[in-house]
Formats: structure tokens, C-alpha cells, sequence
């Protein structure tokens, strides 16, 4: 590696690690402010204009604060933890393109190399909570690993089913496979796959599960505070950018799709803010979900990863091989994709509650029949 | 990580011991929730009440009649209006008073409002327990309102100390026609958006349905009252079977679920905020001006013996038994409390429950401890 190679990365790294700080602050004001406005209420609105400057309090806030070692905690392990958690989060960034030549490094296996790191933080997670010698963080990490693990197959699969499509694992080529159209009209079926995946990946509502504030506390990372907890904060909106990100790449057609015009470097600035607007609907569907639904119960969870993401993220990958070797035009796929899409909706619809009747007597009746209400018990 | 030892011979000694509570986000106030779980699923659970034991019966014995009620106001202190209600309804009811048309009116009025406060605060925090945080924030927006418009009547926005043995305090303001007439249309509109937000959500079904289930005789033999035993399917409620005030004279229904899982008692509620509606429009309605105090001495003195008055409140049957000496101050103060009832319902509800369904169970049971340890 010459000198001006290593300057290159080094800055290269720098610069994103930058961008993405940036991005974490971002997003953290901006979910803020997305969920009080579902919420009917402002949101920071105390410091600076709009309370703008909320995430940059609040990032002070938490650099000062004391940084708690419980007792018993397993120290190593403790401290390690939340660096285990970080470094995968960024190091997915390696590869992942914001615009043609805006990559820190194109590799040829990214996808491979994105799906292989994605998988590393559970292992963070687990030691924060064996770590932190607390019993909810304990049952958190174990949660979080099961999780974590049961939905890598559907979230790999989806990605795997994108990569026939486009012959290659190469995030650009991937995108460029995209112009005329995004793979989501393609897989409509993979891009629900994935994106259900991703959040449960995340940890995101309805899938919180490993961090249930009204169950399990914060999960593992309950006994965490200041810098620590900071660097936790840190990774999960960090992800949450990537998945909206690699969302984007592999289904929304990244910045093509359409193609912006000029070239050059005018070309490259208004693909990358393409690529940032449309990432940013990803996020704020994100954020949306959060804001309207409770959260699954952990066996919940799990069959409906084992039982319909799993099967259903192969049958994907099946009608995508049928399609591609037969040399069906690919409005097929989009076709079968819907019919199992409905399928899988009407499934989930008709499943866990039928509407219930009301049952609502009125006191006429009640003052009809002259008896005490208790004496004519139990019925329904 | 320390392993507990068990002392039962219910579950092994692998079984993990959580404390969910009296220090925990999801145990509404000071209740201590003790679970063992092997993995996920709870295999042994206890729970322990007494945190906020304050002896306020022991209290009202030193207390003079009218005093008494500031302390009627803080046992539940979710919905203070219904629980003053009851300790003036035995006063009343042993005295032999006739309290005056319109102060019934105005007192069902409160308490129906009260009642839909409480039952907001409940649709919240069980959204909040299944994990949807946005009910909580719909439901605070209305009960605020409610407060406010308790506000202007009472002076106080939680703890009233408004109604009086043979009436209440002081009349309504003047606006109160307007801004209750206001009110009641923005009401209206909130619940039915409130039930849509959650209640035929697939997710929130599926965390509610079919989970710690209660059939009806199980309830019954439990003393389980109020909207938990109408979730149960049966027909009970105290307004209607034992009419007290004034709840005689108005046409409303009393929903029941059909099994009596977590989701039959959550939609009981929203379903009695409608019904709670009803009320206050008849009783609107049929308001007239006139006085609010029965005439009777300042210093309530009744008579020797003893009166035991049940009521509804939002809970539950809230009933009062007093023991007079002839003094001025009650020589026994006893409190049937629909919570307390309730909550030995929380242990058969809890059969093969999940940690996560320990906390739905939980809220759907709607306790107030400041009322279950008096």
C-alpha cells in the first residue's frame, strides 16, 4: 500500500465516520420530531431554532455524565461490549455507495461482506447483557441473540433473491441493474421480506423486543450510561441508516431510477441527493411503524420469522430461479411476488383476531326483566 | 449472574428469579411483582402489595366526616371524584339525608367524567404495556381536558375534596354549560379515534387475545368486580343493580365481553367511555338550577350504627363500610376495594403467561395500589 493509499482510506474513513455522526444526529432530532408529530405535540423545541440544537445538548449531555461500572459486572466484557456493537455498525460502510464513485471502497463480494459483518453485533449485545450482571439485560442479550439470528436467514435471503436478479454482488452493478426500474416492482414479495427482517434486526417496533421498556428495562443495556450508552445510541441510528440505505440500493434503484441528468460532478451531487431524499422516506416509514404499533411477544416473534419469513424468503428465491432459467419475462415475477404477497397479508389478517361482536346491554332490558343482573349468570 | 434458590416445589432450581417491580417501568405505581421464568415462560408468580400502605382507614378515625373525604380522595387517586362519591354516599345513607336534585346531578356528571379520565389513562398505559407508545399520549391529551374543566369546578385538578356529606362544595361556574358542551363533542371524536388506533390492530390482537383468561365463576369467586367481571361475560354492575345517587333515571348499557381475556377487558372500557357519555348528556339534560347543600348541620353527627354502601366506581364495586359512635368522627372506617379484589385475580390469569404477558395481564387489570394498600 503506498502512502497515498493509506492517506486516501484514512481520510476516507475519517470522512465517513464524520458523515455519519452527522447523520446520527440527524436522524435522532428527526425521529423526535416525526414522532411528536404523530404524537400531537412539538418535540424539542427549547434549544436553538426549533430545538435544532437538541441533538447537540444532548450529545454533551451524555459525554459528561458518570459512566457506571456495576459491581459485579464482568469489567472486560462490559467495557468491550459497546465497542463490539459499534464497529460492525460502521464497518458495513466500507462498501455501500452513496452515489457512483462515493464509495470508500467498491468491493465485488459487498453484499456478501455486508451480510457476513451485519451479523457480528449480536455478539456485542449478548456481552453487554452477560456483562452488565443484571437480570433483565442478561434476559435482553438472549433475546436479542435469538432474534438477532432467526431473522439474519430471511434478511440474507432476500438479499441472495436481489443478487440473481441482478447476476452479481456488487452494490454499483446492483444499482446499475436498476436503471429503467427499482427491483421492488420486480420482488415486491423480497422487499417485504427484507424489510421485515431489517427491522427485527434492528430492533426496531414491533420487534423491540430485546429492549421492551416495559419489560425488560432497556434490555442490555439498562446498566450503561454516558459515553457507553452513547456509543449503543450511536450504532442502532447508525443502522438504521444503513438498512434504509441498503433498502434503497437493492430495491428503490439507489440514485438511478430515474438516472439524474448531467455528469460529472454535478451528476454525482444530485445522485447523492436523490439517494439521501430517498432514504430519508424509508426512515421516516421507519419511524412511522414505530409510532403506530405495540410491540410483539417473543414467541410471537419467532414464528413468525421461523414459520412465514423463512419459507416464504425461500419460495422467493425459488420463483426467482424459475423465472431466470426458464427466461420468463420478469413481469411473471412481479406477478407471483403480489399473489404471495396478498397470501401472506390475508394470512396475517385473517390469523390472530376475528373483530368481536360488542356485547353491550342496555338498562331497559335489564329493568325489563326485574331481576338482579348477577342472578341470570354466566352467559356469552 | 446469581441463581436464586427456589423454595417451592413447583418450579426447579434453575428457574430464573425476576423482580418486576416495586421499581419497574411497567408495574403502574408500587407493586412488586415477584416471577420465576424458565426461559420466557413464568412458572411461579407472587405478588407483593403493602408499598404504599399509608393506614388511611386507621387515619379516618380521627378525622371529622367532612375531613374524611380529602382522605377518600387519595385512595385512588386516578379517579378521586368516584371515590369521594362513596364515602358520602354511606354518610348520607346513614344519616337518612336527601341531598338536593341538582347536587346529584352535578355529582353524576363528575363522576361519569371522572370515570372516562380513568378509563383514558387505562387505554394509555395498556398501549404502553403492549408497546405501542402513541395511545399514551392520545389518552393524557383528553384526560388533561377533563382535568382542566375539574379544574374550574373543584379548584384542583387531581384532589378535589369537592363533594360534601349531603352535597358538594359550590355550585358550577357559569361557563361550565359551554365547556362541558365542548368537551363532550371533542370526547366523543377522541374515543372512537382512540379505538380506532388501537383497538383492531393485528399486532395489539395478537398480544391481547386469548391471554390471561378469566371465565366468568373463576371471576365470581375471585370478588372480581367492575369492568374486569363484565369482561368475564357477566352482567354486573352496581349502578344498575343497586341503583345509589340518581343512576335510576338514566338509560345506558353496560358491556360484557366474551371470554375474558386481556382484549374483552380493555374493549369493556373503551366501550364504557361511550356509555359514561350517554350519562352525562341525559344528566345535561335533565339538570335544573336549584340548591346544592342539603340543609342539615355544619358538623356532620350521624346517628349510632353502622352502613355498608357499595358504588361503581371506574374499578369496580367501591363499597364503604362505616361504624358511627354518634360523634362527629367515623369509629370505623372500612374500605371494600375493587383493586385490591381485583388483584387476586393477577395469579390464575397468569397461568402460562410469557414475561411480556405478565405486564398486559398486569395493566388489564387496571389496579390503582394507592387504593389496594390504603
Amino acid at each position: 500500500m503506498t502512502l497515498t493509499e493509506a492517506l486516501y482510506y484514512s481520510l476516507g474513513a475519517a470522512g465517513l465516520f464524520g458523515f455519519l455522526s452527522v447523520v446520527v444526529l440527524v436522524l435522532t432530532y428527526a425521529e423526535r420530531k416525526v414522532l411528536a408529530r404523530i404524537q400531537q405535540r412539538l418535540g424539542p423545541m427549547r434549544v436553538g431554532f426549533f430545538g435544532t440544537l437538541q441533538p447537540f445538548a444532548d450529545a454533551i449531555k451524555l459525554m459528561t455524565k458518570e459512566d457506571i461500572l456495576p459491581s459485579w459486572a464482568d469489567r472486560p466484557v462490559y467495557w468491550v461490549a459497546p465497542v463490539a456493537v459499534f464497529l460492525p455498525a460502521i464497518m458495513i460502510w466500507v462498501t455501500i455507495p452513496m452515489a457512483r464513485d462515493l464509495v470508500l471502497r467498491n468491493l465485488d463480494l459487498g453484499l456478501f461482506y455486508i451480510s457476513a459483518i451485519s451479523v457480528l453485533s449480536v455478539m456485542g449485545l449478548l456481552m453487554a447483557g452477560w456483562g452488565s450482571a443484571n437480570k433483565y439485560a442478561m434476559l435482553g442479550g438472549i433475546r436479542a441473540a435469538g432474534q438477532l439470528i432467526s431473522y439474519e436467514i430471511p434478511f440474507i435471503m432476500a438479499i441472495l433473491a436481489v443478487a440473481m436478479l441482478v447476476q452479481s454482488l456488487n452494490l454499483i452493478t446492483i444499482v446499475d441493474g436498476q436503471n429503467n426500474f427499482g427491483n421492488a416492482l420486480i420482488q415486491p414479495l423480497g422487499l417485504f421480506i427484507f424489510v421485515a427482517a431489517a427491522l427485527a434486526e434492528l430492533g426496531r417496533t414491533p420487534f423491540d423486543i430485546h429492549h421492551a421498556e416495559s419489560e425488560v428495562v432497556g434490555g442490555p443495556f439498562v446498566e450503561y450510561s454516558g459515553a457507553h450508552w452513547a456509543v449503543f445510541f450511536l450504532a442502532e441510528y447508525m443502522n438504521t441508516f444503513t438498512v434504509a440505505a441498503l433498502t434503497v440500493l437493492l430495491f428503490f434503484g439507489g440514485w438511478r431510477w430515474p438516472a439524474m441528468p448531467l455528469d460529472g460532478a454535478a451528476n454525482s451531487a444530485l445522485s447523492l441527493a436523490w439517494f439521501l431524499a430517498k432514504t430519508a422516506v424509508v426512515i421516516w416509514v421507519i419511524f412511522w411503524i414505530r409510532a403506530t404499533y405495540p410491540r410483539l411477544r417473543i414467541d410471537q416473534l419467532m414464528s413468525f420469522g421461523w414459520k412465514l419469513l423463512v419459507p416464504l424468503s425461500f419460495i422467493n428465491i425459488v420463483i426467482t430461479a424459475i423465472v431466470l432459467f426458464y427466461g420468463w419475462p420478469l413481469w411473471s415475477l412481479t406477478v407471483m411476488s403480489l399473489l404471495l404477497l396478498g397470501g401472506t397479508f390475508y394470512l396475517i389478517v385473517k390469523n390472530p383476531g376475528t373483530r368481536m361482536e360488542r356485547h353491550t346491554v342496555t338498562v331497559h332490558e335489564i329493568r325489563a326483566t326485574g331481576s338482579k343482573p348477577i342472578a341470570d349468570q354466566p352467559q356469552g | 449472574m446469581q441463581i436464586e434458590e427456589q423454595p417451592t416445589d413447583q418450579a426447579n432450581a434453575l428457574d430464573l428469579l425476576i423482580n418486576m417491580g416495586p421499581q419497574h417501568p411497567s408495574t403502574h405505581g408500587v407493586f412488586r411483582l415477584v416471577i420465576w421464568v424458565d426461559g420466557e415462560r413464568i412458572v411461579r408468580a407472587e405478588p407483593h402489595i403493602g408499598y404504599l400502605h399509608r393506614g388511611a382507614e386507621k387515619l379516618c378515625e380521627d378525622q371529622q366526616y367532612s375531613q374524611v373525604i380529602t382522605m377518600f380522595d387519595r385512595l385512588d387517586y386516578i379517579s378521586n371524584l368516584n371515590s369521594e362519591l362513596a364515602f358520602c354516599v354511606a354518610v348520607e345513607k346513614l344519616m337518612g339525608v336527601e341531598v338536593p336534585e341538582r347536587a346529584e346531578y352535578i355529582r353524576v356528571i363528575l363522576c361519569e367524567l371522572n370515570r372516562i379520565a380513568n378509563h383514558m389513562l387505562f387505554y394509555g398505559v395498556f398501549g404502553l404495556d403492549a408497546g405501542a407508545m402513541t395511545p399514551v399520549l392520545y389518552g393524557f391529551r383528553e384526560r388533561e381536558n377533563i382535568q382542566s374543566l375539574f379544574e374550574s369546578v373543584t379548584g384542583a385538578r387531581m384532589m378535589h375534596n369537592y363533594f360534601r356529606v349531603g352535597g358538594v362544595n359550590a355550585d358550577l361556574p357559569e361557563d361550565f354549560g359551554s365547556r362541558l358542551t365542548a368537551l363532550i363533542s371533542q370526547l366523543k371524536r377522541a374515543i372512537e379515534e382512540c379505538d380506532e388506533l388501537l383497538s383492531q390492530n393485528e399486532m395489539f390482537l395478537a398480544r391481547t387475545k386469548g391471554i390471561g383468561v378469566l371465565d366468568a365463576d373463576e371471576a365470581i369467586s375471585l370478588g372480581v368486580t367492575g369492568p374486569a367481571l363484565r369482561a368475564s361475560g357477566v352482567l354486573e354492575d352496581v349502578r344498575v343493580s343497586e341503583p345509589y345517587s340518581i343512576y335510576d333515571r338514566f338509560d345506558f348499557g353496560i358491556p360484557t365481553g366474551t371470554i375474558g381475556d386481556c382484549w374483552d377487558r380493555y374493549y369493556v372500557r373503551v366501550e364504557e367511555m361511550r356509555q359514561s357519555l350517554r350519562i352525562i348528556d341525559q344528566a345535561v339534560a335533565q339538570m335544573e338550577t336549584g340548591e346544592i347543600q342539603a340543609r342539615m348541620r355544619r358538623i356532620a353527627r350521624p346517628p349510632k350504627g353502622e352502613v355498608y354502601a357499595r358504588t361503581e366506581s371506574p374499578r369496580g364495586d367501591l363499597a364503604v363500610f362505616l361504624v358511627s359512635d354518634g360523634s362527629d368522627k367515623p369509629y370505623r372506617v372500612k374500605v371494600r376495594a375493587p383493586s385490591f379484589a381485583n388483584l387476586q385475580a393477577l395469579l390464575p390469569m397468569l397461568r402460562d403467561a410469557f414475561i411480556a404477558d405478565a405486564v398486559v395481564v398486569l395493566g388489564s387489570t387496571d389496579i390503582v395500589l394507592g387504593e389496594v394498600d390504603r
